[in-house]
């Protein structure tokens, strides 16, 4: 349960992102607080995976503010983001594809883990190996990076995210396209993180997977954000219903 | 094999060879050694950034050129000694690493390999227009008479010397590939944007890739006035240069340093032997075939081979 | 002083017919890396190569250039197809684009360079045509017919192309892979047949540009190397990808080398084009910056 007195972990407000003539976010607000379990929901194209962009910092919005405990972090490129614990995975896996499944997991925990926790070589490796126990790549450890299933990169790319020790993770579509037995597997990777009181953010279109993960449930549609709070209640909204029904 | 045990045993075998060369008289072997060293020295810098994080550089003849030039600078200015020659042009090589590196490393690699190629004809113009060093119709350098450490002759001196930096440049490379930093290079390499967000502070690591692979680059150069005594932007500006620093690293193997080694040595003797036999035309066009050929091929180059076949033999 | 109208004119006009020939070299750039993506480093190999051509149907047959060109240009189409076809098979494919893809093209334009120094050695080559001589004057301007009728053919090739791209379905079809190739197969076309045609298309521009090279000054094989500065300065001037872009970008870049070799001196000259796109890489906001 999140700590709803707490101060906000992640404030978008009012962020607008324009590609030339086309606004693909349109003055959208959310708030993510510590320890607090999101989905974000909305058809092809309403701007999820460019909200997440720009929260990451791979993308710069035009207009709006992005706060992360409290703190301004419009300005910093996304790997310093990353470091303050801010943690995203891909749609489309990217893996080092040079390097094997634990060495995968020794950038972030190296490059972003190691700023705000002291960890020696034999941590670091001791962490990596933690965490692919976790997400079930734990007899995969030195297998190449670059000839795993789609399941196990899906799980490689949310144990990379991990592995940044993050307050917040974004995760984004890690379920498209897999079969329901390796949807409930990334589930029960996810739903591991409430332990650790990571914060998440999970964009799908796998609805009962959305609907038995979130505490609260936003909903974004054509760059707007159209509804935001509780699961039921937003699910049996009409606007939100034909806006996936088309109507 | 720690990085500080490698660094010894490395300049024990280069002080190793230089008091075996005392023994060679034959000046074509110094000859030889020499373009060879110098090839090795390229490649495995040019690596760095290429083989190591991923970003072609095209410009090389304009890094170890500005290592030439700037010994020559010296030569008239203060008739430096060799090491302060050294030294110099390998930190003016390594500036305008930062330099371009600085300018050009935000944007995608295709321009910064763009970058480079203009980085060199613009070089080479400027160069061809500065008469101080000589311009467009050379200039002369003359080997000093008096030649430290008792050895017989100076070419002895150009040879113990590169064989020096070559260790250098060995130890360096091998430095940077098992570090942390290289860590964070090869991420870069693999996908730069998955790396920025692991944390990586991949502008950071680029520049420092690019500025310390355009300073092993000069280091290669700065001998270089001294060896033939005479230098004329053509010379220092060679083709060669450009297409052996992508040609050596990619047939020998990028990931390690070591191919860049095979590379050179393999290409290097191949040259030296077409040149004499054949012509240094024939040469070129040879380089530039096997370059299609393995980038086509064998991209992984010989030391792709060797692993593959590692590989195979553990199953 | 007195100002120096004559001189400045002159620098001018040379600026503006140089610069519809520079169109001409760079259009088959915007072509294949403003709209497919495909870093061809050695597209100037066939700038050159189409010159060689020119000069060798020149020298034996007495015909003009420009008309030798247009003639041989379907062998650079099929020669482009070719390159293509090879670059898709083992670079575009596997997903390894950058480092190969431009390690591989800069093999080909070196291969280019020296094969020609040794069928050719390294003299500078020339041409002759009814015009070469001829200079038209008017007032204090000269009009050398050596620089007018290739920008006359220049401009006109450059408009075909941008008509051709917008008004076939061919062309629109080049145009639309470029933004979305999703769309393009719901319609049945297949995308790398429009990418192979479009890279085909580029290369033959360049050998048809290549025989206006050689009317408007000699030609050697390392020239190939100082236009890859020029016909990517262009292209990033222009905006990538759009012809009229790249147009603009060819007439700010003559007349930018025109004036610094009237008023710097020739030796100058191939730092401008360099020097330009160095300042454009460097300082051009958005469009060119990202992952």
């Amino acid at each position: 349960m999140a700590d709803v007195l707490s101060r906000p972990l992640l404030e978008v407000l009012a962020v607008t992102k324009r590609f030339g003539g086309f606004t693909a976010l349109d003055k959208v607000d959310l708030v993510v607080r510590p320890g607090e379990r999101l989905g974000l929901i909305g058809p092809n194209g309403s701007g999820k995976s460019t909200l997440v962009n720009c929260i990451s910092g791979t993308l710069r919005n035009e207009e709006g503010d992005i706060r992360f405990e409290g703190r301004d972090i419009g300005k910093e490129p996304a790997h310093r983001r990353t470091r303050l614990g801010l943690a995203r995975s891909f749609q489309i896996p990217k893996p080092f594809a040079s390097m094997s499944v634990l060495d995968n997991l020794r950038i972030p925990l190296v490059y972003a883990a190691r700023q705000h926790e002291k960890l020696s070589k034999s941590q670091v490796t001791d962490e990596a190996l933690h965490i692919l126990q976790q997400v079930g790549l734990g007899d995969k450890v030195n297998a190449m990076s670059r000839g795993l299933t789609q399941v196990d990169m899906r799980k490689l790319e949310l144990a990379r995210a991990m592995a940044a020790k993050p307050k917040l993770l974004i995760s984004d579509e890690a379920m498209a396209g897999l079969s329901a037995s390796e949807v409930d597997d990334i589930l029960v990777l996810l739903s591991g993180l409430k332990q650790q009181a990571v914060a998440v953010i999970m964009i799908e279109h796998v609805m009962r997977a959305v609907m038995k993960f979130s505490e609260r449930v936003a909903v974004l549609v054509a760059g707007r954000k159209i509804a935001d709070g509780d699961p039921q209640a937003v699910a049996s909204n009409m606007e939100v219903v034909t806006a996936y029904l088309g109507q | 094999m720690t990085n500080r045990n490698f660094a010894v045993v490395a300049f024990a075998i280069a002080l190793a060879i230089v008091a075996a060369s005392r023994l060679i008289l034959n000046d074509y072997f110094f000859s030889a050694a020499y373009t060879v060293l110098q090839f090795i020295i390229l490649a495995t810098a040019w690596n760095i950034l290429g083989g190591y994080t991923g970003y072609v550089n095209f410009g090389s003849a304009a890094f170890f050129a500005t290592g030439a030039y700037s010994t020559v600078f010296l030569y008239k200015a203060l008739h430096a000694p060799l090491f302060v020659m050294i030294v110099t042009g390998t930190l003016a090589a390594g500036l305008l690493g930062l330099a371009v590196g600085y300018l050009t490393l935000r944007l995608r690699g295709v321009f910064f390999a763009i970058a480079t190629l203009a980085l060199s004809v613009v070089l080479y113009t400027f160069v061809v227009n500065w008469d101080y060093v000589g311009g467009a119709r050379g200039a002369y350098i003359l080997q000093p008479r008096d030649i430290p450490f008792g050895l017989p002759r100076y070419i002895h001196l150009l040879y113990s010397a590169m064989v020096l930096m070559t260790a250098l440049a060995l130890v360096v490379a091998r430095a940077i590939e098992t570090s942390t930093i290289g860590r964070g290079l090869a991420a870069i390499r693999d996908d730069e944007l998955a790396a920025e967000c692991a944390g990586v502070p991949t502008l950071r690591l680029k520049i420092f890739s690019a500025t310390i692979s355009g300073a092993l680059m000069g280091m290669a150069g700065t001998t270089f006035p001294y060896y033939l005594s005479y230098v004329e932007p053509s010379a220092a500006f060679n083709l060669s240069y450009a297409v052996n620093s992508i040609a050596m690293p990619l047939i020998g193997g990028m990931m390690s340093w070591v191919g860049p080694v095979i590379g050179a040595v393999l290409l290097g003797t191949v040259q030296q032997v077409v040149q004499v036999t054949i012509s240094s035309a024939w040469n070129l066009l040879i380089v530039g075939v096997l370059l299609v050929v393995f980038v086509t091929l064998a991209p992984d180059g010989i030391m792709g081979w060797v692993e593959a076949w590692r590989r195979r033999r553990k199953r | 002083m007195e100002f120096p109208t004559a001189l400045v004119l002159n620098a001018i006009i040379a600026g503006l017919l140089l610069g519809g020939f520079y169109a001409a070299v760079s259009v088959g750039i915007s072509i294949s890396f403003g709209m497919l993506d495909v870093v061809n480093i050695a597209h100037p190999a066939f700038i050159i190569l189409g010159s060689y051509i020119a000069y060798i149907v020149n020298d034996r047959m007495g015909i003009d250039p420009i008309a030798v060109s247009v003639v041989v240009s379907p062998l650079f189409f099929a020669l482009g197809m070719l390159l293509y076809r090879i670059y898709y098979l083992c670079f575009e494919k596997r997903g390894q684009e950058s480092l190969r893809g431009l390690a591989f093209f800069f093999g080909i334009l070196f291969i280019t360079e020296v094969a020609l120094v040794l069928i050719f050695g390294v003299d500078y080559r020339l041409v002759q045509t009814a015009y070469s001589e001829t200079t038209w004057r008017l007032g204090a301007v000269d009009f050398p017919m050596r620089l007018v009728v290739p920008f006359l053919v220049s401009v006109t090739m450059v408009v075909g192309v941008q008509l051709f791209l917008s008004h076939t379905f061919f062309g629109r079809a080049v145009l639309a892979v470029a933004q979305d190739q999703l769309a393009l197969r719901l319609m049945g076309v297949n995308p790398t047949r429009v990418k192979e045609f479009a890279f085909a298309l580029s290369i033959a521009t360049a050998g048809v540009a290549g025989a206006f090279l050689i009317v408007i000054q000699p030609v050697q094989p390392a020239i190939g190397r100082e236009y890859i500065g020029l016909v990517f300065a262009v292209c990033v001037l222009g905006g990538m990808g759009s012809i009229w872009g790249t147009l603009l970008g060819a007439f700010v870049l003559g007349l930018a080398e025109s004036f610094t070799s009237t008023f710097f001196g020739p030796s100058w000259a191939p730092a401008v084009s360099f020097g330009l796109l160095l300042a454009a890489l460097a300082f051009k906001p958005s469009g060119l910056l990202g992952r």
